[in-house]
Formats: C-alpha cells, sequence, structure tokens
C-alpha cells in the first residue's frame, strides 16, 4: 500500500511538473501583461523599466524556475484584474465549480446506471431503444446549445426556473452553498443538467454495455444454476462488476468535467473558475491562467488516484499491498 | 405416458433442441430419449458441436437464446420439469439439479468472498437460518477435500487454484442436496493430475449420496473411468447408448467406431490411427514426389554427426515481482539446467503438467526467449551466442513452430496462400512469384486442404484444417526441425488423429526432426520415439518413449503415467499395433 502511494505520488509529481511546463509556456507567450497594468501615458522606457524589474527579460529557464519555487509555495503572482493573489482568487470561486461539478456527477449517476440496466435486460423495449436513440443525439449536441435550449424552454417559455447566476448561499460547517438553500438549488438545477448532458449519454452507453457483457458471462450462468433469483443475479452478481470499469471511466470523466465547466458556466454565467477563466483570457490575465490550469490538473491528478484506490478496495483480484 | 410405469430419475423424451434464425432452423438435439438413475452416472460423449452440452442446458432450461425446446419432454423423479415458469424453473435449479461448468476460472464471481456465493445459495433454495446456512457450507467444503474450510470460505475465488476452485464448484452444487448433477467438461480445464482428483470426487459422492450425473465430455478417458453408463452423440443425434464397457469394448456403430479408433491410446503404440474421416473429411492427400519437388530439395540436407540440437544446461527465468532491490525482486524459474539432444529424423517430446516450463523450452529453443544460461546447439552452432537478427536467420529457416492455437496464429487479414507464401518470400526460397504459387498450391495439396483454399481467409476454415494451415506453413521454409507446441490440443479426438497422421506422414516423407510438446501423455505416447518428462521447470526423466511408458523410473513420472486414463475397455479391433 505505502509503494503503492509512493508511486503514485512520484507519477503525480512528473505530470504536475508537465502540466507547470504547458502553464508556464502559455503565461510566457500570451500577450503582453504591461499593456493591461499600464494606461497610454506610460512611455516606452518606463515599460522597459517595468519589465526588467517583473522578470520578464529574463531566460525562459530562469523565469521557469523561479516561476516553480513561487507556485511550490502556492504563489502564482497577482492578478492584475483582481489585484489579489491568483491562487486566492481561484479558491475562492471554486466551491461554485465544485457545487456544479458535484450536482451534474450525481444527476449522471443517478440517471445512467438505472436507464442502461433497463436497458441492457430489456434490449428489445421500445423504451430502452428510444433511450439509445435520444442517447445518441445527446452524445453530437455541444453543451452550449444544450444550455440556451434548457433557458429557453425552462426559463424563457415556461419560467420555472431561474436563468443565470447562483442563487443565495447559506453557510453550513463553514462551506457556503446553494446547496442549502432553495433558491440556491432551483440555480443549480439547469446548469447542471446542462453540465451533464454531455457525459450522459456515454455513460448510459458504457452501463448497457457493460451490464449486457456481464448478463451472458460463464458466472451468471452459474448464479442461475444454483437457483438464484433474477433479481440477485441482475442487481448484485451481475452490477458489481458493471460498476468496476464503470469507476475508472467515471474517475477520468469527473476531471474532464471540471474543464467542461468553462462553457456551461459562461453560458448561466454560474460565478465558478470556469467563468473566470474566459475572462482572464480575454484580459490577459495570466497570473490567474496559469493558477487555472494547474489547479484543474491537480484536481485530474487526485481524483484518478483515489479511483485507483478505490478500483482496489472494490476488486479484491487487484492487490494494492503487494503492487511494490 | 402412464405414470405407473417406473420411471428413471431423469427421464428426457422425444427431446428436440432448435436454433432458429434468418437463414432457417438449426437442429442442434434430435427426437433425444435417454434416462439417468439415482447414482449412475451416465457420460454424454461426442465432439463439438454434437449438441451434447444443449442437453444439459435445456434439462434446467438455460439454453442460451435463441435456443428453443421445440419438441420432447423432461422428467425429473416422474414430475414433468420442461414448460415450467420462471419461478417454478428457479425451484428446481439448485434444489433438485446442481450443475457445474467447465471452467472454474469464470463460473466464481471474482468479486465476492466463496462465503458469500455459498450462503446465497442455500438462501435461495431453503428456508433456513444464515448460521445453519454457514455451519453446511463449511460442512460441503469439508465433504469436497477443502483443507481449513473456516478459513478458506472467508477468501475470494482468485485465492484459489484450479483445482480447489471447482472443488468450490462442486461444493455449491451439491450443497443444496441435489437429485442430480450435471457436469458439463468439469475437468477439461484442469491438469491430469488434479482431472483425476476431480473425478474421483464425483464418482465417490454420486455413489455415497445416490446422487445421479450427466457428465459431458468430449473426453474418451474420463467416460472409460467414471461412467457407468455412455451415450454417444454425433451431429445433434444419439446414435448409441449402453454401458461403458460394452459401448467402448464392442462399438456397434460406424461412428462410434471411428470415434474410438481415433482415440489416442495409452497402453498400446499404433503406426497410424485408422477411419478417421467420419467427420471432416480432408480432400485425398496429392501424392507429391518428394525427391523431385521443390520440397525435397532442401539445400542443407547434409548429414550431421551427433545430435541436431543440443540443449545444454538452460537455465531461464521470468519475473514475477520487480523492485529496484535485488534482494527483493521475485522470480519464477521456468527453466531449471535442463540438457538433452534430439537426433536427425527422431521425434522427441516434453510432457509435463501447465506450468512445467515446456513451452518455454521450446521458445528458448526457437530463438524467442533469451536463456540466462545454459548452451543450445542446432548442427554444431551456438544459438544463444549469434549476435543479432541476421546471423540467426538461417537456423530460422531450417526451424519452424506449429502452435497451439490455429485461431489465434494466423492474421486474420491475410489470404491463406499469402500466409504460407510469407516466409518463402522472405527468404527467398523461389526463384519468382509465379514458382511461390505453383510451391503454395502443391503445399496446400500435400497437407490435404486443396489448392483452391488459398484464396480464402483462415475464419472459413475448422479449427483442424487451420492447423493444417499452420503446417503447410511451417513447411514452407523446407525445414529441417518442426517445434510443434501443443499442435492439436485445440482439437477434436477425430481432427487430432488426422493432424497426428498427417505429421506421421510429413516427417517419414521429408526426413523432419521433431519436438513435440503435450501435455497430454497418450498423444506422446502415439508421436514419440523418445521423452522427457519436466515438472517445475525441471526434466526429471529422459528416456525411450516406450520404456517410460512401461516402466518409469522417476518418481513423479511414475505418478503422472499412472493417473492416466486406462483404456482397457477400449476396442481393439482393426488397430495397427506398432511392434517396439
Amino acid at each position: 500500500m505505502f509503494t503503492f502511494l509512493l508511486k503514485r505520488l512520484v507519477q503525480a509529481t512528473i505530470v504536475m511538473l508537465v502540466i507547470s511546463l504547458v502553464a508556464f509556456a502559455v503565461k510566457d507567450n500570451l500577450g503582453d501583461p504591461l499593456r493591461e497594468l499600464t494606461g497610454q501615458s506610460v512611455s516606452e522606457a518606463e515599460r522597459q523599466a517595468m519589465r526588467t524589474e517583473m522578470g520578464l527579460n529574463d531566460p525562459f529557464a530562469v523565469q521557469y524556475k523561479r516561476f516553480l519555487i513561487n507556485a511550490v509555495q502556492g504563489d502564482f503572482g497577482t492578478s492584475y484584474t483582481f489585484n489579489r493573489p491568483a491562487l486566492e482568487v481561484i479558491l475562492d470561486r471554486l466551491v461554485a465549480t465544485l457545487e456544479l461539478v458535484f450536482a451534474a456527477t450525481l444527476i449522471i449517476i443517478c440517471l445512467s446506471i438505472p436507464l442502461g440496466i433497463y436497458c441492457a435486460i430489456n434490449p428489445k423495449n421500445w423504451f430502452s431503444k428510444l433511450i439509445m436513440a435520444v442517447s445518441s443525439i445527446g452524445i453530437s449536441i455541444p453543451v452550449f446549445l444544450t444550455a440556451i435550449l434548457l433557458m429557453y424552454v425552462f426559463s424563457i417559455e415556461l419560467g420555472w426556473l431561474p436563468a443565470y447566476g447562483r442563487g443565495e448561499t447559506a453557510n453550513w460547517l463553514g462551506w457556503e452553498s446553494g446547496f442549502f438553500t432553495l433558491d440556491g438549488l432551483s440555480h443549480l438545477i439547469l446548469p447542471a443538467f446542462a453540465l451533464a448532458s454531455i457525459m450522459l449519454p456515454l455513460f448510459i452507453r458504457l452501463v448497457r454495455s457493460e451490464m449486457i457483457e456481464q448478463l451472458s458471462s460463464e458466472y451468471v450462468k452459474f448464479a442461475y444454476a444454483k437457483g438464484l433469483p433474477q433479481r440477485r443475479v441482475w442487481y448484485v452478481h451481475a452490477l458489481k462488476n458493471t460498476l468496476l470499469p464503470l469507476l475508472t471511466v467515471g474517475g477520468v470523466q469527473i476531471g474532464t468535467m471540471v474543464a467542461y465547466t468553462i462553457l456551461t458556466e459562461k453560458v448561466f454565467q454560474w460565478p465558478g473558475t470556469g467563468f473566470l477563466f474566459l475572462d482572464s483570457i480575454q484580459r490577459t490575465d495570466t497570473p490567474v491562467i496559469t493558477a487555472y490550469v494547474i489547479v484543474v490538473g491537480l484536481i485530474f491528478v487526485i481524483t484518478n488516484t483515489i479511483v485507483d484506490l478505490l478500483y482496489g478496495l472494490i476488486n479484491p483480484t487487484v492487490n494494492l499491498t503487494a503492487k511494490g | 405416458m402412464s405414470q405407473s410405469k417406473h420411471m428413471s430419475l431423469l427421464e428426457v423424451q422425444h427431446l428436440q433442441i432448435e436454433y432458429p434464425s434468418r437463414h432457417g432452423v438449426m437442429v442442434a438435439v434430435k427426437d433425444l430419449s435417454l434416462s439417468v438413475e439415482a447414482g449412475e452416472i451416465v457420460g454424454i460423449v461426442g465432439e463439438s458441436g454434437a449438441g451434447k452440452s444443449t442437453i444439459g442446458n435445456a434439462v434446467i432450461d438455460l439454453l442460451s437464446p435463441p435456443g428453443v425446446i421445440a419438441n420432447g419432454d423432461v422428467f425429473l423423479n416422474g414430475e414433468k420439469i420442461s414448460g415450467l415458469t420462471r419461478e417454478q424453473m428457479r425451484a428446481v435449479r439448485g434444489s433438485k439439479i446442481g450443475f457445474i461448468f467447465q471452467d472454474p476460472m469464470t463460473s466464481l464471481n471474482t468479486l465476492f468472498t466463496i462465503e458469500q456465493q455459498m450462503i446465497e445459495t442455500v438462501l435461495a433454495n431453503e428456508k433456513v437460518t444464515r448460521e445453519e446456512a454457514y455451519q453446511r457450507s463449511i460442512d460441503m467444503l469439508n465433504a469436497v477435500g477443502i483443507p481449513k474450510p473456516e478459513l478458506r470460505i472467508k477468501q475470494y475465488p482468485h485465492q484459489f487454484s484450479g483445482g480447489m476452485r471447482q472443488r468450490v464448484v462442486i461444493a455449491i452444487a451439491l450443497i443444496c442436496n441435489p437429485q442430480l448433477i450435471i457436469a458439463d467438461e468439469p475437468t477439461t480445464a484442469l491438469d491430469v493430475s488434479i482431472q483425476d482428483q476431480i473425478l474421483q470426487l464425483i464418482k465417490t459422492l454420486c455413489k455415497e449420496r445416490q446422487v445421479g450425473c450427466m457428465l459431458v465430455t468430449h473426453d474418451m478417458g474420463v467416460v472409460s473411468s467414471v461412467t457407468d453408463k455412455v451415450a454417444v452423440m454425433y451431429r445433434g443425434e444419439l446414435v448409441e447408448m449402453g454401458t461403458t464397457s460394452q459401448v467402448l469394448g464392442a462399438p456397434e456403430h460406424e461412428y462410434t467406431k471411428s470415434l474410438i479408433s481415433a482415440v489416442p491410446r495409452s497402453d498400446i503404440k499404433l503406426v497410424r490411427f485408422p477411419l478417421v474421416n467420419y467427420i471432416e473429411e480432408a480432400e485425398e492427400l496429392h501424392q507429391l514426389d518428394i525427391a523431385n519437388h521443390w520440397l525435397g530439395q532442401s539445400q542443407d540436407q547434409k548429414e550431421y554427426q551427433g545430435p541436431l540440437l543440443k540443449v545444454e544446461n538452460v537455465n531461464l527465468r521470468f519475473t514475477t515481482k520487480d523492485s529496484i532491490f535485488a534482494s527483493r525482486r521475485e522470480y519464477v524459474q521456468a527453466s531449471n539446467n535442463v540438457s538433452f539432444e534430439i537426433f536427425e529424423g527422431e521425434t522427441f517430446g516434453l510432457v509435463g503438467e501447465s506450468g512445467s516450463g515446456k513451452s518455454t523450452i521450446a521458445r528458448a529453443i526457437a530463438g524467442l526467449y533469451a536463456p540466462q544460461s545454459g548452451k543450445i546447439t542446432f548442427e554444431g552452432v551456438d544459438l544463444t551466442a549469434l549476435k543479432n537478427e541476421q546471423a540467426r536467420r538461417p537456423i530460422r529457416r531450417q526451424m519452424q513452430m506449429v502452435f497451439q492455437n490455429p485461431y489465434t496464429s494466423m492474421n486474420p487479414r491475410m489470404k491463406v496462400a499469402d500466409i504460407i507464401a510469407e516466409p518463402i518470400r522472405f527468404h527467398k526460397l523461389a526463384e519468382n512469384n509465379q514458382q511461390v504459387e505453383q510451391i503454395v498450391a502443391d503445399l496446400l495439396d500435400h497437407v490435404g486442404l486443396g489448392r483452391k483454399s488459398g484464396i480464402k481467409y483462415p475464419h472459413e476454415f475448422s479449427g483442424g484444417q487451420r492447423q493444417r494451415i499452420s503446417i503447410a506453413r511451417a513447411l514452407a521454409t523446407r525445414p529441417r526441425f518442426l517445434i510443434c507446441d501443443e499442435p492439436t490440443s485445440a482439437l477434436d479426438v477425430s481432427v487430432q488423429a488426422q493432424i497426428l497422421n498427417l505429421l506421421k506422414d510429413l516427417q517419414d516423407e521429408l526426413n523432419l526432426t521433431m519436438l513435440f510438446i503435450s501435455h497430454d501423455l497418450p498423444v506422446i505416447r502415439q508421436m514419440c520415439d523418445r521423452v522427457g518428462v519436466m515438472r517445475h521447470g525441471c526434466l526429471v526423466e529422459v528416456g525411450d518413449s516406450e520404456q517410460i511408458f512401461t516402466s518409469p523410473q522417476d518418481e513423479y513420472s511414475k505418478n503422472l503415467i499412472s493417473l492416466m486414463p486406462s483404456f482397457e475397455n477400449l476396442s481393439k479391433a482393426h488397430l495397427q499395433i506398432a511392434s517396439s
């Protein structure tokens, strides 16, 4: 177990180094931060002086080394627009994003597993065919279109749900979230569904094909031959085996979803990191951009490690202690 | 049907099983009637596609779709069990009929402990408490011979060996005291020594508990050693049924006769297998004038003095656990100081159970693995000292391999003619393309496929035909030395007999030297002049084949040979027995 964690830690460090290099390269090449900082009145000589002072004239390697040392300490520089540490700005907004991702994940889990199983055990039923047809359409519609459609139907035409913003939040055990107020929840529904709509069809299909495969396996036949009732064979034996690959794919996809929030948040004006990221790009707020890329990369690495650990716990044939 | 008439434990009457498809109805089992008495083991034997497994599945209503019982009835203890509702059928499964599947690796769910899988079986079939179910499971594990059941029951299937796992499967099948067990190839996936234990276990349990058993198998050895009665199936029809000694000793039907004559015998060595063309007709073998044909004109038929192949103290190990610290690495010694010699023109057999290292040696000789130490000399050239692929090429041409699985050893996207032509082109053995085509066509004719087969793809052939393609491909370099790694273990007996006959014919014609690897002792006895017995990477005994089979010296070889199924009651009619 310890060796496994150590190995993962080394791997994670390598991944984070690569991400940081990319993030730094972006920072180094994306626009001129001085243009945002200074007005028209500043002369060229003053600009040069500022550049030298900020270290922008140093060689790439020197700048990267400085960046790394600062980054490890959580210092990504000060946001040009907010005049606060970039990491602090991101972390402030991260709660809103994670809330959205969490809600979308919940929707995906609650819908894809029952629907996928239904399609697997009733493959010829009209409802299964409908689910499969709708899901293939769902895969091909981009998220911003789904978002606009949802907004049009539910807030403009029907007027049931608010179209933008995060609504009222409440504090519970130091966690400031929209989950605890009715208004916050009503604001959450549309963006969460829009975000879930990208992954949901994929997961329904994954659960279905995985379950169909499990149902035709030998141990399922043996379970029937033992005299087990059909429900037990389906929902205990086959389901547990179906969920294993789902876990591996799911972990990666949750990480991807954090990245997908950029579009969803923009359309719904959701005050999360994705929204912030788009704004920062427009304003060439490089410290925020680099901090965002690194934070998202870190979330990716962490979720994947957790998924691997969980996989080892659920699947007895994977022995993490022996994986030296 | 009058109920007053005595009914057997299991009575199958006029059973017809059909698989409807777009191309019409495929009849898998045709008008089958048979019965099983309490305490009796009835073997159902036949080759693949004979419909033998289908019968077992139909009895417990677990036919894979779209299979249906089109006609006929199944009675258990005089009660009709065909055509029941799902819930009624569920009550029969497990509690009245137990089922044992072929592969113990896949019939248990890997994510649940043995305890969970046993207890759920009891609870699903009987109204008992969890504690009682647990106690029953422990008792049952004891009965099937699993040591320390209290400890083992908490474990997961992957922590058991294949044989132990099959014992668990048997325990589950018997835990609700069924009256009948259906065992579908219960020992096919196991080693000989384990096979014997499992068969004896099934036999003892059936006799003790007066349970009837329907044993589906393709293996005549299994039939001969445990069954009381035997039913022979051929293409969905029951061709012969009777007591085991009667059917095996004095078969009446032509198919049974041919099937029995194709069984590799452990007791006597035959020159060739007779009457084997009942199932898969090979094309008439075209006689080639070998002396004048390309195939017979190998460039390197200079006589070599001494052993053609010499294996000296070969050691080869694989890493099972890697670590940065050398002291913590773990290895498995796949080949431990192995030495033997193979002389020109002979067939040398390597026999042993799975994991004994037989295939590893073959691959080391073929240059697919590099041994850590030791020497492999072919025609005086030390193969382990060859620097690169360029130097090895002439050796590669003289040595060819026939692999075990004819389904995976060929590129499915290549036409058969191209598969066979590839080595000829690679080694530049023919002058022009026209000649290559001519050679390929002759080779196809010669292995009994017919030259027309060249334009087809591998998937259009059956297993036996594919193995003929593999042999033709191996011959295409005009080799001197052929390595056959379990060449017939994926094939039916009658097809196996054909392939073995073909190999013997080719060896006689071309003066081939062969290394023949098999786990199947009777096959080894039929094929080999000399034999090496392997165990855990060590060669425990080498000697003349007949001598090893009649008077083995080593303890392990003695044990292995004593476990061979006996064929005493098998008919000896029409056999050409080789004089030793």
